[in-house]
């Protein structure tokens, strides 16, 4: 394997956590009944951001989808124009119009996501053609489910950019599940990395769960797309530990068999790069605490933020339909 | 009669009807008894669905069909909507009457080329030889911050393509009989359902009963005005006609059931009786439903106007998130009573 420096390493762990604490705050609050949009949350996920967006740049483009906290805190998106956007904020990043589904920070190429399954994947091309169009040095990300997999558009998508040897990278996260409906029952062949082989595409399955596995084969996605060799597709295997939609465990409802959670749970993949880092002496177990503390007091101070922010005023309502 | 009755919810269904001994069902018992004999009817029907055999079953509507009929008619699908509406359009063709459902109404521009395209003109391209017998089901969803991809109400779209026929059923009653009617059609019938009539309460007959398309209902009969509405807006033409009451403005209330076919007659007998006319629907008015209603009027009904049309209809702009702006999005009863009052200022 690769070797990943100590910067890498703690960059990696502080991303993730960043996420999960982030949800878990919502998770915290949404009982309240205040933060009124519909939350997918990451937890369980989160290596798979971090690990793909460690190698992009601010003006890198990225294109998500109704489970995207993760990846635009990842890639560097203002928090606290996301939580005021999940309160519904005139100060949220989308002005209180898209809510949880529809974060956007340009700043950062974050340029939009859909709650439509498979509308990130070529929107990602496009973003790919337009850099290359207009000669920019810059990578563009799709970041989709397993379920957006079963969408022609995946399939069209795949064969555009690589026809095009656009600077694009697919990243399907294998989570197994599109809501409830678990991939056996939608997929004939359950490799989806091998589709991109079908387009003559670099393509690549690993563990979602281990960051630095994640972090290794995202680098040589991301610098082929840079070198104008054209795109790849990178399945990672997770899971998601709550519900499709909403702070809860599904379990109960008879949505997924509870072992099969408890086992992904083992295979935290924060927990697991703890111990990694520890074991390493990469950072000591107050070195860990000292980045959440961190993150906790940045949450906070964006939660106050919005909290604190005013409603959009109903002539809002009409604004922004045209430019 | 106790089928045309609009309940505001179930406390009014026990106090009245219930009260005589009639069954009350809810929206979502009344789509799931529809199913549930239609397949234990016709062989030929399936049910195809993203989530038809998950645990919530589709709000309730599919819940549990797939253990009473088997996965070879009652079948979760794969995430692709244009190529599966393909599938259906083919099996419809070929001998099989799918039921094709979605939970959001917002999904359905993904099959938009195989139903524009293809199920609208597949009888006449062939002449009339081979009919395509598919029921697309979908669902209108509101509220908490569902926003623009996950709340609208695109029934008008279809409506504008010769070749399909489209319905909203507003009661549990309609709901159970347009969907028999629906099935048995023999043509490709778009099937609207607002998320927020699910819970709604009424009276529905055990035995399966058709309600014939191009058939309005008259859920409030009066004489100063009439109201036609739409789907969850039935309710609110409803609620809107009791403030009336309390002016003294006796309002009739509309509600056509199918809009494709659309019940031309009883829209322009109520206008010949009240002269002015109130279109509420949910979505945009740009040349939407309510817009159509407002051409018929013009154009069949133009001396039997006393007023200008005036429509109770959602802002051209897409669905916002937020809960302030969700406020001043939506309008109700007292936006369709106001428009009732300017009506006869006029
Ligand atoms: C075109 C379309 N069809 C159906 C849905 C309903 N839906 C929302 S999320 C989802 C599952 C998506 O699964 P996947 O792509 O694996 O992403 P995950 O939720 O697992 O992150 C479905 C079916 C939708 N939003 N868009
Ligand atoms: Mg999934």
């Amino acid at each position: 394997m690769l070797r990943v420096d100590k910067k890498t390493k703690i960059a990696l762990l502080r991303m993730m956590l960043r996420s999960r604490l982030f949800e878990e705050k919502i998770v915290s609050v949404y009982g309240k009944q205040d933060m009124k949009t519909p939350v997918h949350l990451y937890i369980g996920q989160e290596a798979v951001a971090a690990g793909v967006c460690a190698h992009l740049r601010r003006e890198d483009y990225i294109f998500s989808t109704h489970r995207n906290h993760g990846h635009y805190l990842s890639k560097g998106a203002d928090m606290s124009g996301m939580v005021a956007e999940l309160y519904g904020r005139r100060t949220g990043c989308a002005k209180g119009k898209g809510g949880s589904m529809h974060f956007v920070d340009v700043s950062c190429g974050c340029m939009g996501t859909t709650s439509i399954v498979g509308g990130s994947i070529p929107l990602a091309v496009g973003g790919a053609l337009a850099a290359k169009v207009r000669k920019e040095d810059r990578v563009s990300v799709a970041f989709f489910g397993d379920g957006a997999a079963d969408e022609g558009v995946f399939q069209e998508s795949l064969n555009f950019a690589a026809l095009h040897k656009l600077p694009a990278v697919f990243v399907c996260e294998n989570n197994y599940y599109a809501t409830n409906s678990h991939q056996d029952a939608r997929h004939a062949h359950g490799n989806i990395a091998k589709r991109g082989h079908a387009f003559g595409m670099h393509s690549e399955r690993c563990d979602g769960n281990n960051a630095e596995a994640v972090y290794i084969a995202s680098r040589k996605a991301v610098n082929r797309a840079r070198r104008g060799l054209g795109p790849s597709l990178l399945e990672f295997s997770t899971y998601r530990w709550k519900g499709h939609v909403g702070p809860d465990c599904d379990y109960m409802k008879g949505c997924r068999p509870k072992e099969e959670l408890e086992s992904w749970q083992k295979k935290c993949p924060i927990e697991a790069y703890k111990k990694i880092i520890l074991k390493e002496h990469i950072l000591d177990q107050s070195g860990i605490d000292a980045i959440c503390a961190e993150v906790s007091s940045e949450i906070e101070a964006a939660w106050s933020a919005a909290l604190a922010a005013p409603y959009p005023a109903a002539e809002e309502l009409y604004k922004d339909v045209y430019r | 009669m106790p089928w045309t009755k609009v309940l505001i919810d179930k406390a009014e269904f026990e106090n009245t009807l219930g009260k005589q001994g009639l069954r009350g069902l809810s929206y979502r018992a009344a789509l799931l008894e529809a199913h549930t004999q239609l397949l234990e009817s016709d062989p030929a029907v399936i049910v195809i669905g993203e989530g038809v055999d998950d645990p919530g079953g589709v709000f309730g509507s599919t819940l549990d069909l797939h253990k009473k009929f088997g996965r070879e008619r009652v079948y979760d699908m794969p995430i692709a909507e244009n190529g599966l509406t393909g599938v259906a359009v083919g099996a419809a063709a070929c001998g099989l009457k799918p039921v094709f459902v979605h939970m959001r109404t917002d999904f359905l521009p993904m099959c938009m080329d195989q139903l524009a395209n293809h199920a609208a003109k597949w009888h006449y391209m062939t002449g009339g030889k081979v009919n395509i017998p598919l029921v697309v089901r979908s669902l209108i969803g509101r509220g908490w911050g569902s926003a623009a991809q996950h709340s609208q109400a695109l029934y008008s779209l279809f409506t504008h393509i010769p070749g399909l026929k489209v319905v909203a059923p507003a009661t549990p009653y309609d709901a159970k009989g347009l969907l028999v009617s629906a099935v048995r059609d023999g043509n490709p019938v778009m099937f609207f359902e607002h998320r927020w009539l699910y819970d709604f309460t009424g009276y529905v007959p055990r035995e399966s009963y058709a309600v014939p398309f191009g058939q309005g209902a008259v859920r409030r009969a009066g004489k100063d005005v009439t109201i036609v509405a739409v789907s969850l807006m039935v309710y609110e033409a409803v609620k809107a006609a009791r403030l009336l009451e309390k002016d003294g403005i006796d309002a009739e209330v509309i509600d056509p059931r199918t809009l494709k076919p659309l019940d031309e007659k009883l829209i322009l007998e109520s206008l010949a009786k009240t002269g002015r006319l109130v279109v509420a629907d949910n979505a945009a008015s740009f040349n939407g439903f309510s817009a159509e209603v407002a051409a018929l009027a013009a154009e069949k009904g133009f001396g039997l106007l006393k007023a200008p049309v005036r429509r109770v209809c959602l802002p051209d702009v897409p669905v916002p998130a937020s809960p302030e702006l969700e406020k001043a999005y939506y309008p109700g009863a007292e936006d369709i009573a106001q428009a009732v009052r300017l009506a006869l200022k006029a």
